[in-house]
């Protein structure tokens, strides 16, 4: 057993074991106390309901993915054009700081009914409030990762002769990798979550409705099913990120074995 | 002809803090000259008003008879760090002026590849900076400055962060590659042997505001002897340059 694969399985096993120790503890509760059903299915009940609405639940899983990823894309364009002016323009990140630090405080599911009434119950409000709780982390994590760079970076790079968008693309840009990505870890989350909430308050498809749909027919083995179905998504798309990450920075992965 | 000319600068920062006054000093071809002064005493604001990033309040910098005040881009700087930027090999670091300069990469690696066999970093051009000991930084960021402009190099304390043998072993690279590639340097130190051990001249800048109060030329010819660091002739500079400082 070579020496990485030992260190990988010493850092999981704690919380592997933790996790099946709960699961088994879990499923002892309800069999011994005798929890009916609908108040807290047993992990055998959630399984179960995994193998019965599997199809189902992966069909409502693309169209929440689809919402995601559209969602990110558009909410990492925002979050860079915003970044990019307030960093260019100190007028534009006066005027614009502190209303994207107070939209922040909305909370989404309050927007949600609204934008469905304006926008309907298509796809688009669903994205509409993915970009909204998405470009806030990627902005203030680039503009954060622009600011930072080092006074005298910048004074080489203009006794070479470099204008601002040479400095941008070969300085502040790179720079900032570490933030985005940062941020980038936060939003993939906040943007399934934002997709789920979007989806409670309208529409037909989607894991929102899915479990909207569960939960009004009191069958929690489903709802514990689907919660758990969003969080390995998002845990599955953090990973991802990890490894865009590890493939945009490889300096990074240089300075780890140093 | 001299190469560089600095006549008459004149600096204050926000027009009430003087820094620099009547600053003449001239650079020839070829020539290493230092400028030997404390903390605080201006150095690095020339160094600035040089490469174009200040503006003279008075005064003029002319190259090769041209004025360049205030033009950036005109002679290549090395400050005090190597700043060596971290997200790109070293190749990319070196190659940095050429690219800004609108040269297409294969190109830039075409001019750039020979000299890393001359500087030493031969076999490094993909790493990353973080992989190079502190002395192979700096050769990389000296080639990186000499790409960048072959005429004149400002070198704001290239060997001040370095320990005191690989600082030795640098100074001996460093006189050995200046005869080959002939590069007219200013080089700012706070360290009086370092600065007799490079230089054909020393301007000493002292007083409130920065003034030059002596040049000093160094007649030991170039290559320099091994030993040139532990003979009369050295001491005797060192002697003159301390008492010239008090």
């Amino acid at each position: 057993m070579n020496a990485k694969l030992r260190s990988t399985i010493n850092k999981a096993a704690p919380p592997v074991a933790a996790i099946i120790a709960l699961i088994i503890a879990w499923q002892v509760i309800c069999i011994i106390c005798q929890i009916p059903k609908y108040l807290l299915p047993s992990p055998y009940d959630v399984i179960m309901a995994f193998e019965k609405d599997w199809t189902l639940m992966m069909s409502h899983a693309k169209v929440t993915l689809e919402e995601t990823f559209i969602g990110l894309f558009f909410g990492i364009i925002t979050g860079f054009i915003m970044a990019s002016a307030m960093d260019r323009f100190e007028i534009i990140r006066k005027m614009i700081y502190p209303l994207i630090v107070v939209s922040q405080t909305i909370p989404t599911v309050a927007i949600a009914p609204l934008l469905v009434i304006w926008l309907g119950y298509e796809m688009l409000p669903k994205i509409v409030l993915i970009v909204l709780v998405v470009f806030f982390p990627i902005a203030i994590g680039l503009l954060e990762g622009f600011s930072s760079v080092d006074r005298d970076t910048i004074r080489l790079m203009r006794s070479m002769g470099a204008n601002r968008l040479q400095i941008f693309i070969y300085v502040k840009l790179p720079n900032s990798l570490h933030y985005f990505f940062s941020s980038f870890k936060i939003s993939v989350s906040y943007a399934v979550v934002g997709a789920v909430v979007s989806e409670w308050i309208g529409g037909t498809e989607g894991l929102g409705c899915y479990m909207t749909r569960v939960r009004k027919s009191f069958s929690s083995d489903k709802m514990f099913a689907v919660i758990i179905l969003i969080a390995a998504i998002s845990l599955l798309l953090i990973w991802l990120t990890v490894v865009l990450q590890r493939i945009c920075m490889p300096w990074e992965k240089v300075k780890e074995k140093e | 002809m001299a190469e560089l000319e600095v006549k008459g600068v004149s600096f204050s920062y926000d027009n009430e803090n003087t820094v620099l006054k009547n600053i003449d000093l001239s650079l020839h071809d070829g020539e290493l000259i230092s400028l030997l002064g404390v903390s605080g005493g201006g150095k690095t604001t020339l160094f600035n008003i040089i490469s174009g990033l200040l503006i003279p309040d008075e005064g003029h910098v002319y190259l090769n008879g041209e004025e360049i005040t205030g033009c950036s881009g005109k002679v290549s700087y090395m400050l005090q760090k190597d700043m060596l930027l971290p997200y790109w090999t070293v190749e990319d670091n070196v190659l940095l002026p050429l690219i800004i300069k609108g040269i297409k990469k294969r190109e830039a690696r075409l001019t750039a590849g020979r000299y890393f066999a001359e500087f030493g970093i031969d076999g490094t051009q993909k790493m990353y900076p973080s992989e190079l000991s502190g002395g192979m930084r700096q050769r990389a960021a000296l080639l990186r400055t000499y790409l960048f402009s072959a005429d004149i190099a400002l070198l704001d304390e290239p060997f001040s962060a370095l320990d005191t043998i690989t600082k030795s072993e640098m100074h001996r690279w460093y006189l050995d590659v200046m005869d080959n590639i002939r590069l007219s340097t200013i080089f700012i130190t706070h360290d009086v042997d370092e600065a007799i051990l490079l230089s054909d001249r020393i301007y000493l800048l002292g007083g409130k505001p920065g003034t030059i109060t002596n040049e000093i030329v160094i007649a030991e010819p170039k290559p320099r002897r091994k030993d040139f660091n532990l003979t009369d002739e050295f001491l005797q500079y060192k002697r003159e340059i301390i008492s010239k400082i008090k």
